[in-house]
């Protein structure tokens, strides 16, 4: 046996090569769509889920069993039932009335109790066992913030419902995750302006706010616009989250030198605190020689309802409203309104645009694969949803548009006539440096589900 | 001086609804031995007859107007309460009076509750251990919250109070002050005298009728009181019945105050425990007092003064003065020798 006869020949090293070359290239023929078949819950069959994923006991049940309610009607329309609501309006828009990318859209439901930790084990649920393609939904920030760090660990994209915290697109961002709503900080730009015109630049402030992360960047932020305007803070007082009664906390006001009560509730917490404040003769008091007046700086029809006579001429800021004169508006209501017999409040629209985005994002992306659909919500400019021209910002996942300022109706003609729409702060006057609030969005490829 | 006396206002009107919860809580433990863990439940039934109360007369007839459109384009629905159209005037005031007036409901609905529980399975734990019987009276309880959440949803149900009630007193002027330097809301002072009304009227049939005296006779030698004769368990199921009823009063007129929903009374169950052992186990004066001295506590702990000084103070003085007093005194306020001592 020579040398020769055992070594490889040039014919075989060239063959050998060939192959090589030829194995190391196939994968890239196949490229586009390979991710396709591997990312979390990639939807196979002819339909596809969303999970809806909202408070339906609890403190902020109310606006979670209307949030979902905008869901539902989200889903019909996105499959071309009914009068097709926002999608008339809103443009540009991808989606055809057919689905989306040719699937029919379906959904699970869950209650997040109002608590942040069953609003993670739900959305868990939803993705592990429901294999939901993306979770929607919340009224807190605390449900919002659980869940969209858990939907960036899955790869599963989150679109908030409401949440107002400037921490959820703040120091709690996620390149998963995306807030429609606007947040505490756009509140108080919003509102200072009015609230100088109506009370004055020399008012005393007493605050009482829901002990969790919602409340404390909302008092932080309103504390921050009314100091600006020379108002002075006498005491800022934290209450439970779903605490009822409020007359220990409300008793100390009246003899606290404030002639301003600022109340960071918002559902229940409002629906209790705001009736009691006013019980307790608040309003009716004359304090620093100037009449007493309370202030909610966020406010919702929801809560207007709940608290009845005692939200009349209460000053706060709002989302969205229904009764607004655009087109967008007039459609969502009217659309909701046949289907529920009431007209949809803030909570339902965000729901209902939030699902409509995402939906449309994944028709514009022509996939489903997570990281595509964030690049194509991320600058994403648009208008019809009743909120005016609105930018889905990249570098925090934020939406800037229009901030309402609204007041609680003197004399409503009907239960649902509960606001009016009194000022607003445009885009611009909202518009913030995102490095204020810090956090990182993190990476775009998905971890393993 | 104003803030203090707000303070105080506040604290009875607390005050008045743990102490007659404990007040009910102690009755059962003081005649039958029994520690009943479903006694919050029953302050959380009473909330709900305020509930069905208001449902039934509260149920409309819906006629559409033709000539009003939504925005939505539907003809707008008018509703008016049935009483209302049978009544007139009349049945718009059974209406917004509907909270106090439900108790005429309570009574016996809650007499004959507390009468079924007691026939029906607390009778048949008397020899069993205490923790027998908190086992058991607790898994009552839940099931208790199930049956209402069943029926009545698991979110809140607002009950308004009357509408001449809502607004606030003039304290300040009864107590020669200047106008409007101490308000409280009526309503508020309406729960803490019926509270004090309640409460006088328990220890005034058991202090000037026979009954309530076989009853205290009962509560401090139960032997001796049936070997002369008397059948002092039939009392002793009557009196469950009354303990019933006293929670479930406590609870209807809370309803303005705290909307009711099916876990309300596990929020007040440790509470009241904590003052009747405060006041004392057994010990009816002992659990008025408590009830009373707590929540002034807890409102004085409120106060922006107190929580600048020791944060939170206002979540856990409660719990702080329980281990306070059952250091200092075992047998807390004003507990008797020899209960729940081997």
């Amino acid at each position: 046996m020579s040398y020769r006869g055992q070594g490889p020949t040039r014919r075989t090293i060239l063959r050998g090569a060939a192959g090589l070359v030829t194995a190391s290239a196939a994968p890239l023929v196949f490229t586009r769509g390979a991710w396709a078949k591997d990312f979390c819950n990639n939807p196979t069959g002819s339909t596809v889920t969303f999970g809806f994923n909202v408070p339906q006991t609890g403190t902020y049940a109310e606006e979670g069993l209307d949030q979902l309610k905008g869901y539902q009607l989200a889903v019909k329309h996105i499959n071309g039932e009914g009068d097709g609501g926002l999608m008339k309006t809103m443009k540009p828009l991808a989606l055809k009335g057919n689905g989306v990318l040719g699937k029919k859209v379906t959904f699970v439901s869950g209650d997040t109790q109002t608590k942040t930790d069953a609003a993670r084990d739900s959305a868990r649920r939803m993705i592990e066992r429901d294999k939901v393609i993306m979770v929607t939904g919340s009224v807190t920030s605390g449900e919002a913030i659980a869940m969209q760090s858990l939907c960036q660990e899955k790869g599963i994209i989150y679109m908030s419902g409401l949440t107002h915290s400037n921490d959820t697109t703040g120091k709690d961002k996620r390149r998963y995750g995306f807030r429609h709503f606007f947040n505490a900080y756009q509140s108080g730009v919003a509102i200072a302006p009015i609230l100088a015109k109506e009370y004055g630049k020399e008012r005393r402030a007493y605050h009482i706010t829901a002990d969790y992360t919602w409340g404390w960047t909302q008092e932080e932020s309103i504390k921050n616009a009314t100091e600006a305007l020379g108002w002075k803070t006498v005491a800022t007082v934290r209450s439970p989250l779903g605490l009822g009664d409020y007359s220990q906390y409300l008793t100390p006001v009246a003899n606290s030198g404030a002639d301003v009560l600022i109340l960071n509730h918002y559902g229940h917490d409002m629906v209790n605190s705001l009736p009691q404040a006013v019980q307790f003769g608040l309003r009716d008091k004359q304090v620093n020689g100037k009449q007493f007046e309370i202030v909610v700086p966020m406010f919702s029809e929801l809560m207007a309802q709940g608290a009845g006579t005692a939200v009349k001429g209460i000053i706060g800021t709002s989302n969205w409203h229904w009764n607004l004169p655009d087109a967008g508006s007039k459609a969502f209501t009217k659309s909701y309104g046949e289907a529920y017999g009431q007209p949809p409040s803030q909570s339902s629209h965000t729901g209902y645009v939030q699902a409509i985005l995402y939906a449309d994002a994944c028709q514009r992306a022509g996939t489903f694969y997570p990281p595509e659909v964030i690049k194509a919500l991320e600058g994403f400019e648009f208008d019809g949803m009743g909120n005016g021209p609105t930018l889905y910002r990249d570098v925090d996942h934020q939406c800037f548009k229009d901030v309402l300022v609204v007041r609680g109706n003197m004399s409503p003609t009907s239960k649902f006539d509960v606001l009016n729409v009194v000022g607003s702060a445009s885009r611009k006057d909202v518009t913030y440096d995102p490095k204020i609030f810090g956090g990182e969005l993190g990476p775009y490829e998905p971890n393993k589900c | 001086m104003n803030a203090i006396l707000a303070q105080l206002l506040n604290g009875l009107d607390k005050g008045g609804a743990y102490a007659l919860i404990a007040l009910g809580l102690t009755l059962v433990f003081g005649t039958l031995g029994v520690v009943n863990f479903a006694h919050g439940a029953l302050f959380m039934l009473g909330a709900f007859c305020a509930v069905t109360f208001r449902y039934l007369i509260t149920i409309e007839i819906v006629t559409k107007d033709p000539t009003k459109l939504t925005p939505w384009g539907q003809p707008v629905e008018i509703k008016t309460p049935i009483v209302q159209n049978w009544f007139g005037d009349l049945g718009a005031i059974l209406v917004d009076y509907s909270v106090p007036i439900s108790i005429l409901l309570a009574i016996p609905v809650m007499l004959v509750i507390g009468l079924v529980m007691e026939r029906g399975l607390i009778k048949h734990f008397y020899k069993r251990t205490h923790a027998e019987q908190i086992l058991v009276t607790f898994g009552l309880a839940i099931v208790l919250q199930e049956i209402v959440k069943s029926f009545f949803g698991p979110n809140p149900i607002p009950q308004p109070m009357p509408a001449a009630l809502r607004s606030a007193a003039d304290v300040g002027v009864w107590l020669g002050m200047a106008q409007g330097a101490l308000t409280y809301p009526w309503w508020r002072l309406v729960y803490f005298l019926f509270s004090l009304g309640v409460i006088g009227a328990v220890f005034a049939f058991l202090h000037f009728t026979t009954f309530g005296m076989v009853v205290r006779a009962g509560m401090n030698d139960r032997q001796t009181v049936s070997l002369l004769g008397i059948n002092i368990d039939k009392r002793f199921t009557i009196m469950f019945g009354i303990a019933a009823v006293v929670a479930g009063l406590a609870g209807v007129m809370y309803t303005p105050l705290l909307s009711p929903n099916y876990h309300l009374g596990m929020d007040f169950l440790v509470l009241s425990f904590v003052v009747v052992v405060v006041g004392g186990m057994g010990s009816l004066p002992g659990a008025v007092l408590a009830g009373f001295l707590l929540g002034i506590l807890q409102s004085f702990a409120s106060m922006t003064e107190v929580k600048s000084f020791i944060p939170g103070i206002d979540q856990i003085i409660i719990y702080f003065v329980a281990v306070v007093i059952l250091l200092v005194r075992p047998r807390g306020l004003m507990g008797r020798r020899g209960v729940m001592e081997s």
